[in-house]
């Protein structure tokens, strides 16, 4: 019993990294010809059927490039500053519940890959380790650009962390519950008979700053200091070269990934599809058609997060501290009595 | 600044436009119209852009009835801000008496300026509308004559161009 428990379990998690690793490839497809529509050019279209194969292109020479660690750097954290990128991009979709059970085998299998009960503060936790990545990297270059791009990201996601935690806080109150696919199965509910129970729409404050925390998080544009090309050259991976440089390009989409995912989970209803259980599916069909909802709202919310850099300009230092500290700390916390209120009345 | 060049304050904002989502949503209605209109782009090597007359592509020497206009008076050479031009002159029996026996246009320095094609008192070099410019060597980036003369033909547009805005 105990070794089919891990043969499942690893089954799960090569499943999930394949998926999130040709995610990336196709993602990044995505953005480059998304952000090539938005300013009215065609972006990449001839390697492959449309282009479809520039990615792997991009990998292939990353793969070839040399590996440069400059003289002064230190060498050991230069190395280990991607591997924690991407170990911890890669480790948080442990806990994000991708559909209901399905049938497999003549068993019912979790489509979670670790059905831990505290999720979410597992995710808070893991994308907080996030941070020294970037500032280890930034740090180890030896380079002052890389160092500032590093202690941006660092006060950066510290300063929206907060704000992430506490937008959570409500949709937590709602579910009473900290696993996700909990929260997930109380979405599933109907409000009124017919508003989908999307904590979108229970916790519409919460779901704003969520989202706009999940941007700083990412270090998605608007919010993409520690990168800021016109100001730090390149940022903490300044200094990096080939293979390394590839694992902070794919940390940063799988995080994208990952967020969108949590986004879904905790508020567009997870792998939920309105009204389908009333159609009459077989539990093996419904359960491939959750799954695919979920990937469909993922792709939506991703598809968010590249038009949104095209539509706003980047934040000043000052301003992003100011948005984090003196309006997104407040509203999140006025959602949080407010919320608290409303459930008092209700109950 | 507005879309009418007018200065907005901070302070001038009402209270949706400092809520900041109803614009975000402007915003995001205005770069997904822009998704769906015509590109603009040319596919280069299968689609190649014509330039219009008034366009300084690599500087060439006219030729007219199998010889250059060119006297090689070296002002070309004297005014190239890049130092890129080397004229040699000699002795011809045609009319104009004098001719370049070496004429070469060094196409790394050149800078595309047309200063060349300014100043040249017989309108003996102009600015083609070639762009395309490719070498493998310092060497072979040196043009000389045999590149440089193009029939008059060719160049009808620019010069006429030339006649008309100068
Ligand atoms: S275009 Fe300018 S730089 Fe080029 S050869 Fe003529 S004068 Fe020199
Ligand atoms: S091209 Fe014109 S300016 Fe240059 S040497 Fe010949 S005649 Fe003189």
């Amino acid at each position: 019993m105990a070794t089919e428990i891990v043969l499942i379990s690893l089954l799960k998690i090569l499943v999930v990294v394949l998926t999130i690793l040709t995610c990336v490839v196709f993602l990044v497809y995505i953005e480059r010809r998304v952000s090539a529509f938005v300013q009215n050019r065609v972006g990449p279209n001839r390697t492959g059927p449309y282009g479809l194969l520039q990615t792997v292109a991009d990998v292939v020479k990353l793969l070839m490039k040399e590996d440069i660690v400059p003289r002064n750097a230190y060498k050991a954290i230069h190395d280990l500053a991607p591997i924690i990128s991407i170990g911890v991009a890669l480790s948080t979709f442990a806990v994000i519940p991708i559909g209901d059970t399905i049938e497999l085998f003549g068993r019912q299998i979790k489509l979670i890959i670790a059905d831990v009960n505290v999720g979410i503060l597992y995710i808070l936790a893991i994308t907080s380790l996030g941070v020294y990545g970037i500032t280890l990297a930034g740090w180890s270059s030896n380079n002052k650009y890389s160092l500032l791009g590093g202690l941006r990201s660092s006060a950066q996601l510290i300063s929206y962390e907060l704000s992430m935690g506490l937008s959570i806080v409500g949709v937590l109150m709602v579910s009473g519950t900290l696993q996700l696919d909990k929260i997930v199965q109380h979405q599933t509910t109907y409000l009124f008979g017919w508003l989908p129970a999307w904590n979108m729409f229970l916790q519409p404050i919460g779901f704003i700053t969520f989202v706009t925390a999940a941007f700083a998080e990412t270090n998605r544009l608007p919010f993409d200091l520690p990168e800021a090309e016109p100001e730090l050259v390149g940022g903490y991976h300044t200094e990096y070269t080939g293979l390394k440089f590839g694992l902070f390009f794919l940390a940063e989409y799988a995080n994208m990934i990952t967020a969108s995912a949590v986004i879904t989970t905790l508020f567009l209803g997870g792998w939920h599809l309105p009204y389908v259980e009333y159609v009459g599916l077989s539990s093996f069909i419904l359960s491939l058609v959750y799954v695919g909802t979920f990937c469909v709202k993922v792709a939506a919310v991703m598809m968010f997060f590249i038009i949104i850099r095209w539509t706003l300009p980047r934040f000043r230092y000052d301003q992003l501290m100011n948005l984090g500290w003196k309006l997104m700390l407040p509203i999140t916390i006025i959602n949080v009595l407010l919320t608290g209120i409303v459930l008092l009345i209700l109950h | 600044m507005g879309s009418n060049g007018k200065i907005i304050r901070k302070k001038d904002l009402n209270f949706w436009q400092r809520m900041y989502i109803p614009e975000i949503a402007k915003g995001l209605r205005l770069t997904i119209t822009q998704m769906f209109k015509p590109k603009v782009t040319y596919q280069y090597p299968d689609e190649k852009f014509v330039p219009p007359p008034s366009f300084r592509g690599r500087p060439v020497l006219v030729e007219e009835q199998g010889v250059e206009r060119c006297v090689a008076c070296g002002l070309c050479s004297r005014v190239c801000p890049a130092l890129a031009i080397e004229v040699q002159a000699s002795e011809t029996e045609l009319e104009k008496e004098r001719y370049p026996i070496k004429f070469e246009i060094n196409m790394v320095r050149c800078i595309f300026c047309g200063f060349c094609e300014e100043v040249c008192p017989e309108e003996a070099i102009v600015m083609s509308n070639e762009y395309e410019l490719v070498f493998t060597s310092q060497e072979e980036a040196i043009f000389g004559k045999e590149k440089l003369l193009t029939p008059i033909e060719k160049l009808r547009p620019r010069l006429e161009w030339l006649k008309n805005n100068r």
